[in-house]
């Protein structure tokens, strides 16, 4: 088990390396010149330029630059905003509770929905359930998920005027942010309405953010499913004379949950892209909607950072599913 | 020995496995109906001119946000309605078909061409570089595919062809891990032993004896980038970055018809089930596309 | 009464091509503490039947029989969740693939304790006690530290003991054991038959072999039924079946066998098994028959008296030449 840690952090320094480079190269080795960018259409004076491209190091060779804003990265500088003058590392973690919020609300509400809706499909082969199901779940998974939260904003928003359509919580109520999570802050402040307006206002992003992660694990379950029904040791559990639900919710499902849970883990990436739409489309406060912007304000550092740290927090996750399938798993995990 | 004799056998063999796939594939009902969509959606972008009844940009001051015909208020002069600039949805939706088409077409051969190039390198390079190229694909792989290719076109200049290269780009890591486990399972077989002891060389061994035995993976894996090239260049163009309007692409099309959504909703719903339709069509063709060509999954 | 009494059981197969017929026709009964083989090659359906009984097949089977029952109980008849308390563990069973039908996710001593549980109501302690006993009982060395063990960290040997195990966990009355000496090596198979034919002794309860070894049938069997297509083509206590086969088929896989064999080269029996499609319409044996002649061809062959040994023939042998 040791080992297998060290083998699966040895992958992952290199590509640390190689994502912090490509940031870094992003920036300053492709066309455009940042400084001319961010002074934007005011112009710049000669002696101006001159000082700010010293004062961001553009002077010296590549190579110096690289290893200046690596050794920066490592000690969790990631420069300053243009536009707020904040450090990139603050505004990345004010945000990222909104995000994680969102993104886990989505998920459970994916697993929750698609793996039992998976389990049934697989031992409903064939029938009128698995027909029904899989073919919903190919629609989910072909949706544009940008129009998806359109269509539901014009039923639930316009028509029925159930939820809001932007922002984590009415403006009436005001609570100091604790957790940063507003289900939670919500009932600690104790206001009356808050934790409803706080559910409210995640039912449409968490279904447009969870759709394509259920689609995907619906059929990723049942497939595996349908793999390990046939497998002998499921007859032998049969055999002992077990009930259906402890042979296909245990015996089978234990087993199928390896591939299954791959899949939830490489699911942050979708997640992470689908954060952006849905928090660009509901007014969303978090990293998804804070990148987009910053793209569109050529606020240069925040882009590099938030890419930075976004790609290091999917390497991470993988990192962990490669980890936990390792325990899920006792053909690895005995290993020695 | 030379692989000639071998050429020769495969040309009757090549014709029965076509007809074996077709029987499979012909079997999966979904699969037939995502073709027989697809086809026409490629009838469409072909003969787009020819089928529009306007112009795409023409706008109809008089006749701004007309709804369906069918509707009240609608006339039969626009099938679609009109946008709010007054151009005729339908002639925008039938022009849009043919740039996620465009969209697919270069997004998959960009990707699967570098991406079976350097996958074939990796299999038969020496450790350091498999490794080397393995890693980079990691760090590609990093990213949320949709992050990188905004942050690309940004830094590129947001128009369709930037935002292909992005998409390209993105998705081409696929084609590498995909090509290089094939090339890895297959280099070991005995064929391809046969035809190096036979004396062959290096690039035929790579292009000639073992890719066509490793394209059963690829040609899924191209028809489900085929869909998702034209789900992130519509997301794009939502987003500002792709497409830039008054091109009638798809997404385009959405983020500018997104102030209106509580006023018309013609104009929101019908470029997004274009895009539905279509990418449900090349994803059902994809899952008869596997089924038909994954040995591991034809029923025996 | 017989213990298992099953007449007439026929299954069914639904297939992309039609159906298939894999068993037709069979009686088995069983009395308690007997041990019944039953024999034949691949395909004859001595598997299907059994899993049959066990209600094990996939929904794409059909089961038919005029009787199926286990000591007095109509099996046909009783619900799912009634049948379920009596399969596991009044009726177990062990298969061909050991290390395959383990599961993989759980310890083995999970896998024994599962069953004890469910059949027995044993509380934990005694659960933990019974699997030891079951370990050493199936010749485990080191049970304590083994029922810890994944399935992957054992031999395929061991692994068929923790299914033997497992089966007896339940006190059966009847064990049936399909082929369970195939997928092992030779030193281990007759480890394995031994081990089964001991705890018979010990605990009385009737077992029913599958395989398509004549040796082990000859060591084990009390009596031998001979399958061949699905169908039951002889049936005879195991001394007189080696002495006095009636079937062809039978006389012919007795001389198959090297101990017999009295020339220099192994008879065999040409071709194989009928499948889907190329069923014969007289005698299914027909087609590989010395014997056979245009009657045998044409007309499906009777059942013969108990002392032809039941014999499926139009020509029985009556005695070795």
């Amino acid at each position: 088990m040791i080992r297998y840690l060290l083998s699966r952090l040895l992958t992952f320094l290199p590509t640390f390396l190689g994502v912090t480079l490509i940031s870094f190269a992003f920036i300053r080795v492709l066309p455009g010149d940042p400084i001319i960018v961010m002074a934007g259409e005011r112009g710049l004076t000669e002696e101006r330029y001159a000082e700010l491209y010293r004062q961001f190091g553009f002077d010296q060779p590549l190579p110096v630059q690289f290893w200046n804003y690596l050794t920066g990265v490592l000690q969790g500088d990631l420069g300053t905003s243009y536009v707020t003058k904040r450090p990139v590392w603050d505004e990345f973690f004010a945000l990222f509770p909104a995000t994680l919020e969102l993104s886990l609300c989505a998920i459970v509400f994916a697993i929750a929905i698609g793996l039992p809706a998976g389990v049934i499909a697989a031992v409903n082969r064939g029938k009128l359930f698995d027909r029904a199901l899989m073919s919903t779940a190919l629609v989910g998974y072909s949706m544009p998920i940008f129009w998806w939260a359109l269509l539901l904003i014009i039923v639930f928003s316009g028509n029925l005027g159930w939820t809001p359509v932007s922002g984590r919580m009415d403006l009436i109520y005001y609570f100091p942010q604790v957790t940063g999570f507003m289900l939670i802050d919500s009932l600690l402040s104790g206001q009356n309405g808050a934790f409803a307006s706080a559910v409210r206002h995640l039912i449409l992003p968490t279904i447009v953010l969870g759709t394509i992660p259920l689609a995907v694990i619906a059929r990723q379950t049942r497939s595996a499913m349908l793999e390990v029904l046939s497998e002998d040791y499921i007859r032998t559990a049969r055999a002992k004379g077990l009930s259906p639900l402890r042979v296909n919710g245990l015996h089978a499902l234990r087993n199928a949950m390896i591939p299954v849970i791959t899949v939830i883990g490489l699911s942050v990436g979708t997640l992470l892209a689908g954060a952006i739409l849905t928090e660009t489309i509901f007014s969303w406060p978090g990293i998804g909607k804070w990148m987009v912007d910053s793209i569109f304000r050529r606020d240069y550092p925040v882009v590099q950072g938030g890419l930075l740290l976004i790609a290091s927090m999917v390497m991470v996750v993988n990192l962990t599913v490669d980890i936990l399938y390792g325990l899920i798993n006792p053909k690895i995990r005995a290993r020695k | 020995m030379t692989a000639e004799p071998d050429a020769q056998g495969a040309a009757p063999d090549r014709q029965g496995r076509l007809a074996e796939f077709w029987y499979y594939f012909r079997e999966n009902r979904g699969a037939v109906i995502g073709l027989y969509v697809f086809a026409v959606f490629v009838f469409v972008a072909l003969f787009a001119p020819l089928l529009a009844p306007y112009d795409p940009t023409e706008q109809f001051r008089q006749s701004t946000l007309l709804p369906p015909a069918w509707a009240e208020g609608g006339s039969w002069a626009f099938p679609l309605g009109t946008d709010p600039l007054g151009r005729d949805m339908l002639s925008r939706l039938i022009h849009g078909a043919r740039f996620s088409f465009f969209v697919g077409i270069v997004v998959v051969v960009v990707a699967a061409s570098g991406g079976i190039l350097l996958g074939l390198i990796a299999g038969f390079a020496p450790k350091w570089l498999d490794t080397l190229i393995m890693r980079l694909m990691d760090v590609i792989l990093a990213f949320p595919s949709l992050l990188l290719a905004l942050v690309l076109v940004a830094i590129l200049g947001p128009s369709l062809t930037n935002a292909m290269i992005a998409i390209a780009l993105v998705l081409q890591p696929h084609y590498v891990r995909l090509t290089r486990a094939s090339v890895l399972s297959e280099r070991t077989r005995d064929y391809v032993v046969a035809a190096r002891v036979a004396g062959a060389k290096l690039p035929r061994l790579m292009f000639v004896t073992v890719l066509p035995n490793c394209l059963a993976p690829i040609i899924v894996q191209a028809a489900l980038s085929f869909s998702t090239a034209i789900l992130d260049a519509a997301a794009l163009g939502f987003l500002g970055m792709g497409a830039q309007p008054p091109t009638p692409e798809w997404g385009t099309m959405l983020a500018e018809a997104r102030e209106f959504i509580l006023r018309a909703w013609w104009v929101v719903t019908f470029p997004g089930v274009a895009i539905l339709v279509t990418v449900l069509a090349i994803n059902l063709m994809g899952d008869g596309l596997r089924d038909a060509l994954d040995p591991k999954l034809k029923r025996s | 009464m017989a213990l298992l009494s099953i007449r007439n059981l026929t299954v069914e197969f639904a297939t992309a091509s039609g159906s298939f017929r894999a068993v037709d026709g069979v009686d088995v009964a069983v009395e308690a503490g007997d041990i019944l083989a039953i024999v034949g090659e691949s395909g004859s359906g001595k598997s299907v039947s059994m899993l049959a009984l066990m209600g094990l097949l996939p929904w794409t089977a059909t089961v038919t029989a005029d009787e199926m029952s286990f000591d007095g109980q109509d099996l046909r008849k009783l619900a799912p969740r009634t049948r379920r308390r009596i399969i596991g563990k009044d009726i177990a069973m062990i298969f061909q693939e050991p290390m395959s039908s383990l599961n993989p996710c759980f310890t083995v001593g999970f896998q024994i304790k599962e069953g004890l549980k469910k059949h027995m109501g044993l509380d934990a302690r005694a659960r933990e006690a019974r699997a030891l006993d079951l370990m050493e009982m199936v010749g485990i060395p080191d049970p304590a530290r083994r029922l810890n063990a994944y399935p992957h960290q054992l031999s395929g040997g061991m692994s068929q003991r923790v299914m033997i195990a497992m089966a007896i966990a339940c006190r059966p009355r009847l064990l049936i054991a399909d082929e369970p000496t195939t997928a092992l090596d030779v030193t281990i198979q007759a480890q394995i038959i031994d081990l089964l034919t001991e705890l018979q002794a010990e605990t009385g309860m009737a077992l029913i072999l599958i395989t398509h070894d004549m040796g082990v049938v000859a060591e084990t069997a009390r009596r031998v039924s001979v399958q061949y297509a699905g169908q039951k083509v002889e049936e005879q206590p195991v001394g007189p079946l080696f002495a006095t086969p009636h079937h062809p088929y039978t006389s012919a896989l007795l001389a198959a066998l090297p101990e017999r064999a009295t020339t220099r080269l192994l008879p065999t029996i040409p071709g194989v098994v009928p499948g889907q499609f190329d069923r014969p319409g007289g005698c299914l044996f027909a087609p590989r028959c010395a014997f056979a002649d245009d009657l045998c061809r044409t007309t499906p062959p009777p059942v013969q008296a108990p002392d032809l040994g039941l014999a499926r023939c139009h020509h029985p042998l009556e005695g070795r030449a």
